[in-house]
């Protein structure tokens, strides 16, 4: 072995921790911004159109339910977030969901598990920004949507296919980063 | 009496969370077909224990229906793949070889390989040369130390 590629080998270990110390910084900022979630799990969903299901509204909030086959043909994108009243990353996310809605982006809820009266009381408290709003109680659509924890949001092109989903609140870094160039490509 | 703590915990076994019998099957058979189904499926809320294990309330939602497919009369294969249409490769305990997966099973090869290499080199590297014989100064000096330590 000549010295040089001696050398080299030296250096070798020095390089790989440089590289993973690298990698791990990059994993901690994307936790500490919200960016990146080590628990997340990819949804079987992207580039798929939603299983079908049917869901009543959620009883007193005045707006109407949906079924899979109005996802089918949109005017265009449109975000589908499952939330409870009960789900504390729901009230952190609320307010980036509020500014999208101001924006006019809509937002079908889908309210999960959780007692009508309890939903509408948060919506009274922390603003309501969907444009159509169902229930799921027994939690058996969201199942079918592969959904593991609220809040989950999905975001569906004018066609009706999926094409993100986040698990997780939707932090500001999220709207920014995800959401905002989703709707400037599917516009 | 350390004998009888001993007979006991081994007959309570492993802990699982289907302890209300309202979940359970009636046929005793099918329930222990649920069960082996459920010790194969991640919870996908825990992340480290299977549905039958885990407390969490989808946990229950995915035991109640792989229950529900079992009584329907699916096979244990159509009843996992209900779950996986849903959850994809992740909510399987042992899930499939491909690409996105050679990391996992192939990481204990690669440990293996890895260990055997260093074992190699190491022996290799370690192997004693022959010990070279004194000079003849070396010799008169260390006679000479024997002597007297102080010289």
């Amino acid at each position: 072995m000549s010295l040089t590629s001696r050398r080299a080998l030296m250096l070798a270990p020095l390089g790989l921790a440089v590289a993973g110390g690298a990698g791990f910084y990059g994993m901690l900022r994307g936790i500490g911004t919200g960016s990146y979630d080590p628990r997340g799990v990819p949804s079987v969903l992207i580039g798929r159109t939603p299983p079908d299901f049917a869901l009543p509204p959620l009883p007193d909030s005045g707006k109407s339910g949906f079924a899979a086959a109005e996802l089918r043909d949109l005017p265009g994108p449109v975000l589908v977030n499952y939330w409870a009243s009960w789900c504390v990353p729901c009230i952190i996310e609320h307010p980036q969901l509020m500014r999208l809605s101001r924006e006019g982006v809509p937002i079908w809820g889908i309210n999960y598990k959780d007692k009508p009266r309890d939903a509408g009381a948060f919506l009274a408290r922390h603003g309501d920004p969907f444009a159509r709003l169902a229930m799921d109680e027994p939690g058996r659509v969201a199942i079918d949507w592969g959904v593991y924890g609220v809040p989950e949001t999905y975001f569906i092109d004018r066609q009706g296919i999926i094409r993100w989903r986040w698990a997780g609140p939707v932090t500001p870094e999220v709207l920014d980063g995800d959401i905002r160039p989703l709707l400037r490509r599917y516009a | 009496m350390r004998r009888l703590i001993l007979a006991l915990l081994l007959l309570a076994g492993p802990a699982f969370a289907v302890g209300s019998p309202s979940e359970m099957l009636p046929d005793p058979a099918q329930e222990q077909r649920a069960r082996a189904i459920g010790r194969e499926l991640r919870c996908m809320v825990c992340q480290n224990e299977s549905i039958e294990e885990s407390q969490a309330g989808l946990a229950r939602d995915l035991r109640l229906i792989v229950r529900e497919r079992v009584a329907a009369g699916d096979s244990d294969q159509a009843v996992v793949a209900y779950v996986h249409d849903r959850y994809g490769d992740f909510v399987l305990l042992r899930p499939p070889f491909r690409l996105a997966t050679a990391a996992l099973w192939g990481a204990p090869f690669l440990a293996l390989g890895a260990g055997l290499l260093a074992i190699l080199l190491l022996r290799r590297r370690g192997a004693p040369s022959e010990p070279v014989p004194l000079s003849p100064e070396e010799r008169a000096r260390l006679a000479a130390l024997e002597k007297d330590p102080t010289a």
